[in-house]
């Protein structure tokens, strides 16, 4: 069990020391120089020396991925070239609108599709079933940044309930922030609740075959309590591994979600970073990004061994 | 509806699965021969010029002469969407080919050699899936610049660590198979082997896969058009039609409608037909269904 | 469950919803004011960035300088009191207030005032219009409440130009955090900035002339067309100066709540040509793809009609201004018949690289469709701004393309040696110099009106439109400039009515 642990967190390492390379270098291509984009078309050509010695982008490339990556692993990620703060101040300052986004949007995801999935697979063959199998198909089938759009159509341009885009901010309390993410985690939410809904029912029918859930169905539990009991549990393992993945989908997901909303979340950040050039900004966050893709993996592996007692046995 | 009730008897199963199967595979196909005709038209015939600027007639609702409307430079929006078929079916093919030409051959050298080859290839997929997909091409967008051409090779790229996975994972258990290991006895090279029984039986999970690929690309597709990184002006696009109709959404609100139903449906139709081949051409998985 | 059980909680849910999104704060007598942009200041250092969100959140807000510019673009005094030019014109003698202070009580004198100019043109300085300062030979104090400023040659635009946002007074203690952390003498102090969504200011309460009327202001940031006209509908903002959303102007006009102001910037709108490439050396050439574009459609398509069409590089409201915009009337035979003369076939292609902002993608759609009209075929190439100042401005990689030059005053940059549409006309450069060189106004007039005429004959550019200054704002709010001499959100004199 350590011994895999231990394997499992060196991959976890290697993988991120192998992306932030490859993100460092092929962002070296890019054509544009950052001190040029913050002096304008009139700054003179000493001036844009000088702002490029400040910003230590004078510095031999490998010297700087080397200084970058030493202190990335500490904790500090540089400061940004466009607004000179501290990359990390910038992250977190995102994080505040991307991470309840996202979590908003994988709760309401799971908060539906289970549910929906169970019952799907409970009434299998029905009315029931078949049409909400139906709708999953096409919620599958639906971009989310479309159903935004349409999200803002209704409920912001037509009904007025919600803002059409923009963040409220945290600082007038908790509602006025939430409001203003409803739509986005709603928009984000339903296509990956139609997948989710899926993989439920089709693993809880295959559990129900099981014979597990036979012999607790000859036991007397009732069809109902045999799901619960024995066959929800088990079809569950399948299930948290896609709501893993759609972690990762949820972080690329709310780049474009947060373009359609206009939120001031990581997705908005990177966008604005590769056009202003804000090079150390896009390195530091893809490569956080791609971290948390390797965390989250990680951890589903945890996961498994600790809802499955078979794989707990095994490592 | 009560705890105790149990199902009803039902039909035969393989009625039920039958009719439901062909019920969704043939909506599918129907879907996806209606754009790819759609496409197919746009190529010799469309309402009006879908790059033609109209600027008196511009934002006119639906009309029995722009049974869509017209968008913001007055241009037909059925003619763009005509139009914007053909240009979504088109990167998303190209991006189906690379991601398979890139890797089916991975996958098959990882499973037929194994040993180091095989780890370079499964880490290096790891590594790819590490980032998520639209981010990585945002960026392949910003240094090649925006574009259909870009936007189909940042798509593809996306799509060779799945075809290498999923070929080696499928040419791994082949491999095992009783007459691989016969011809290999009878002294036959790998990729011999390889062309002529790995790769053969794994056409139906290949296809299958590439129809579920194609859908996504053309999603993909959308949305980096709509951030303004995919196919460019002139050329209609189904995500920039959604991006311009965003600034008008309060003055044309059916503007935001139609390119956006083109996606689904297109996605759709190619999702249900994904479903439907693989239980025409892989009797394994409809047997255990 | 019926149909009639189902549906109340939802009717009841929807009402207790609607009653809590309703439950706006009650509106006391209003002194704070949000106003929209649409782009984020990327700092706060007008000394150190050439973004005009830097000037549009600083100017005369939080930084004054010596001089400043007031809404009709005159030169008034600021924080020098009066001043005396010297016959040659080279010696300009300040008379500096002596009551201001900087927010962190910092005292202004005379001191500051080298400190900030050598500052901007020392070795290390990364102020984005050094130019501004390279006439001046040295900045002498004969007393704290007096400057004296030597140039090296007479600048007939020095006084306005040290009234632009990269001349204001810096705190020799403060100047390194500027950025972030901005230190001036004016009405308003900083207070926070939530990057990404806004800025927050308050009175300064020890300002040291007119204090400010409003209490606080914050700035918000949309960049997002539909998300301004919303927020503007709803009240969510007082003020968008310069609001993005032209599509939306009859539908806010009609609402008696809001004022619309339509008023003139600086940004006079091109598309630069080449002229070292062929074919765009060719004069008729380039005439000929005037006589193509029909400006007032352009205008119509991407503005909604608002906005000025220009014939030369010239804005309405600058000294001497002459109008020059139906030079080349739209005539697409004309255009034809010129581009046979100059022996451009029929199907010859051109790419136009276009710049991220609406005006050049949304325009190139226009251009190239009117261009084909002609049988030019205008292949678009979408870039983003890092890579026009590299490709088009640096390395002058282009052929055509469509950008707004919005500094004020910047005929200018027709005279330069070397500048990334490559005009460098001897004619002109002579007249440039007469221009700087004459101290008596009439024949300055005069100089900047042949100036305009040479450009609009040789059409270096094809000279397209002014932008429009869409001002948007609360009906009760007064004091905001209609016009934009300069990129400024002067909130000096800014109140609400009643």
């Amino acid at each position: 069990m350590i011994a895999w642990l231990g394997g499992r967190l060196v991959t976890l390492i290697v993988t991120t020391l192998a992306a932030s390379v490859l993100v460092f270098f092929v962002l070296e291509i890019l054509p544009g120089d950052p001190a040029q984009l913050i002096l304008g078309v009139n700054a003179r050509e000493d001036t844009l020396a000088a702002l490029r010695a400040q910003l230590g982008l004078d510095q031999p490339i490998l010297w700087r991925y080397v200084s970058w990556i030493g202190r990335f692993f500490t904790g500090d990620f540089g400061i940004s070239y466009t607004y000179s703060v501290p990359v990390r101040e910038l992250i977190a300052e995102r994080l505040t609108v991307s991470l309840p986004l996202a979590l908003m949007a994988i709760g309401l995801s799971t908060a539906i599709a289970i549910p929906v999935g169970v019952y799907s697979a409970y009434r299998r063959g029905r009315f029931a079933d078949v049409a909400t199998m139906g709708v999953a198909q096409v919620g599958v089938s639906i971009p989310n940044f479309w159903l935004g759009l349409l999200f803002i159509l209704v409920f912001a341009v037509g009904l007025g309930w919600f803002p059409a885009s923009g963040f409220a901010g945290w600082g007038g309390g908790l509602w006025p922030g939430l409001r203003s993410l409803i739509l986005p985690a709603l928009a984000l939410a339903l296509p990956q609740a139609a997948i989710l809904a899926r993989v439920t029912r089709s693993s809880v029918l295959e559990t129900l075959g099981e014979d597990y859930v036979r012999t607790a169905r000859a036991k007397g539990l009732t069809q109902r309590a045999a799901l619960w009991r024995h066959a929800v549990p088990n079809a569950l393992i399948p299930v948290v591994t896609i709501i893993g993945l759609q972690f990762s989908f949820l972080l690329a997901g709310t780049i474009i979600i947060e373009n359609v909303f206009t939120l001031p979340g990581l997705g908005r950040l990177i966008f604005q970073a590769i056009a202003q050039r804000d090079l150390i900004v896009v390195e530091s966050l893809v490569t956080l990004l791609a971290f948390a893709v390797i965390l989250v993996n990680f951890l589903v592996d945890l996961v498994y061994a600790a809802i499955d007692p078979r794989l707990r046995i095994a490592t | 509806m009560s705890a105790t009730d149990a199902p009803k008897p039902a039909r035969p199963r393989w009625t039920r699965k039958w009719t439901g199967m062909s019920a969704s595979f043939a909506v599918g196909l129907a879907l996806t021969l209606f754009f790819a005709g759609m496409a197919a038209l746009s190529l010799v015939w469309t309402p009006y010029n879908p790059i033609g600027l109209d600027i008196l007639n511009k934002l006119k609702g639906p009309t029995l002469a722009h049974p869509l409307g017209t968008d913001a430079f007055g241009r037909d929006v059925l003619s763009m969407i005509m139009t914007g078929a053909r240009n979504s079916i088109l990167v998303a093919l190209v991006a189906v080919v690379v991601g398979a030409g890139g890797g089916v051959p991975l996958g098959a050298l990882a499973a037929a050699r194994g040993g180091w080859i095989d780890n370079l290839v499964m880490r290096s997929t790891d590594l790819a899936f590490a980032f998520p997909a639209l981010l990585t091409a945002v960026i392949i967008t910003a240094i090649a610049g925006p574009g259909a051409v870009n936007a189909m090779i940042a798509i593809g790229i996306f799509n060779i660590p799945v075809f290498a996975r999923l070929t080696r994972g499928s040419a791994m258990s082949l491999w095992k198979r009783e007459y691989v290991m016969a011809a290999r006895c009878a002294g036959r090279g790998d990729v011999a082997i390889t062309l002529d029984h790995i790769l053969p039986n794994l056409m139906a999970v290949l296809i299958v896969q590439a129809t579920i690929q194609f859908a996504l690309a053309i999603v993909a597709e959308a949305g980096l058009s709509y951030v303004g990184l995919g196919t460019q002006p002139p050329m209609p696009s189904w995500g920039k039609m959604l991006n311009d109709a965003q600034t008008y959404i309060f003055q044309a609100p059916y503007l935001a409608i139609f390119p956006g139903l083109a996606i689904t449906l297109s996605v759709l139709g190619l999702n249900l037909l994904g479903d439907g081949l693989r239980d025409l051409l892989d009797p394994r998985i409809r047997r255990e269904r | 469950m019926t149909r009639r059980s189902f549906a109340l909680p939802v009717g009841f849910a929807a009402a207790a919803l609607s009653a809590l999104l309703a439950a706006a704060p009650a509106l006391a007598a209003k002194d704070t004011l949000t106003l929209g942009m649409v782009l984020e200041p990327p700092s706060l250092d007008p000394t150190a960035g050439a973004a005009s969100a830097i000037r549009e959140v600083t100017y005369a807000n939080i930084y004054e300088g010596l001089v400043r510019i007031d809404a009709k673009g005159d030169v008034k005094p600021a924080l020098a009191q009066s001043w005396t030019v010297s016959p040659d014109g080279k010696v300009y003698t300040f008379k500096l207030t002596d009551k201001a202070k900087f927010h962190d009580g910092a005292p202004f004198d005379c001191s500051v005032v080298k400190f900030s100019y050598e500052r901007a043109v020392a070795p290390d300085s990364t102020n984005a219009q050094k130019a501004l300062f390279a006439p001046i030979e040295k900045t002498e104090c004969p007393d704290p409440a007096t400057a004296v400023v030597t140039l090296k040659y007479p600048a007939a635009n020095f006084l306005f130009n040290m009234g632009w946002g990269d001349a204001v007074m810096i705190s020799p203690a403060t100047a390194a955090g500027n950025k972030t952390n901005p230190v001036g003498t004016g009405p308003f102090k900083f207070k926070t900035w939530a990057k990404g969504d806004r800025v927050e200011l308050a009175r300064n309460p020890d300002y040291w002339g007119t204090p400010a009327k409003l209490s606080a202001v914050t700035f918000r940031f949309m960049s997002d067309p539909s998300a301004a006209t919303a927020a503007m509908l709803a009240g969510d903002i007082d003020a968008f100066p310069l609001f993005p959303a032209a599509e939306a102007v009859a539908q806010l006009k009609a609402n008696p709540k809001l004022t619309v102001k339509i008023g003139v910037t600086q940004g006079k709108t091109v598309m630069s040509l080449n002229n070292a490439r062929k074919p765009f050396d060719d004069v008729r050439v380039r005439r000929a793809l005037a006589h193509a574009i029909d400006r007032k459609q352009l205008l119509d398509a991407i503005y909604s009609g608002y906005g000025q069409v220009i014939g030369s590089h010239y804005s309405p409201n600058d000294p001497g201004f002459v109008d020059l915009s139906n030079t080349y009337p739209y005539d697409p035979e004309k255009a034809k018949a010129l581009l046979k003369e100059a022996g451009i076939a029929p199907g010859t292609e051109i790419t136009i690289t276009l710049p991220p902002p609406a005006y050049a993608r949304r325009g190139g759609e226009v251009i190239a469709a009117f261009l084909q009209q002609v049988g030019i075929n205008a292949k678009l190439v979408p870039v983003e701004f890092a890579q026009w100042l590299d490709q088009v401005f640096k390395r002058s990689e282009f052929d055509a393309t469509i950008i707004s030059h919005t500094e004020a005053r910047d005929i200018e940059i027709y005279a330069r040696d070397k500048y990334y549409f490559n005009y460098a006309n001897a004619d002109f450069k002579l007249l440039y110099k007469a221009y700087t060189e004459a101290t008596d106004h009439e024949k300055r007039i005069e100089l900047a009106q042949k100036m305009q005429r040479k450009l609009a004959e040789d059409e270096p550019n094809v000279f397209l439109f002014l932008l429009p200054k869409i001002g948007v704002w609360n009906a009760k709010v007064q004091g905001l400039w209609d016009n934009v001499p300069i990129p400024a959100n002067d909130l000096t004199a800014v109140s609400w009515a009643d």
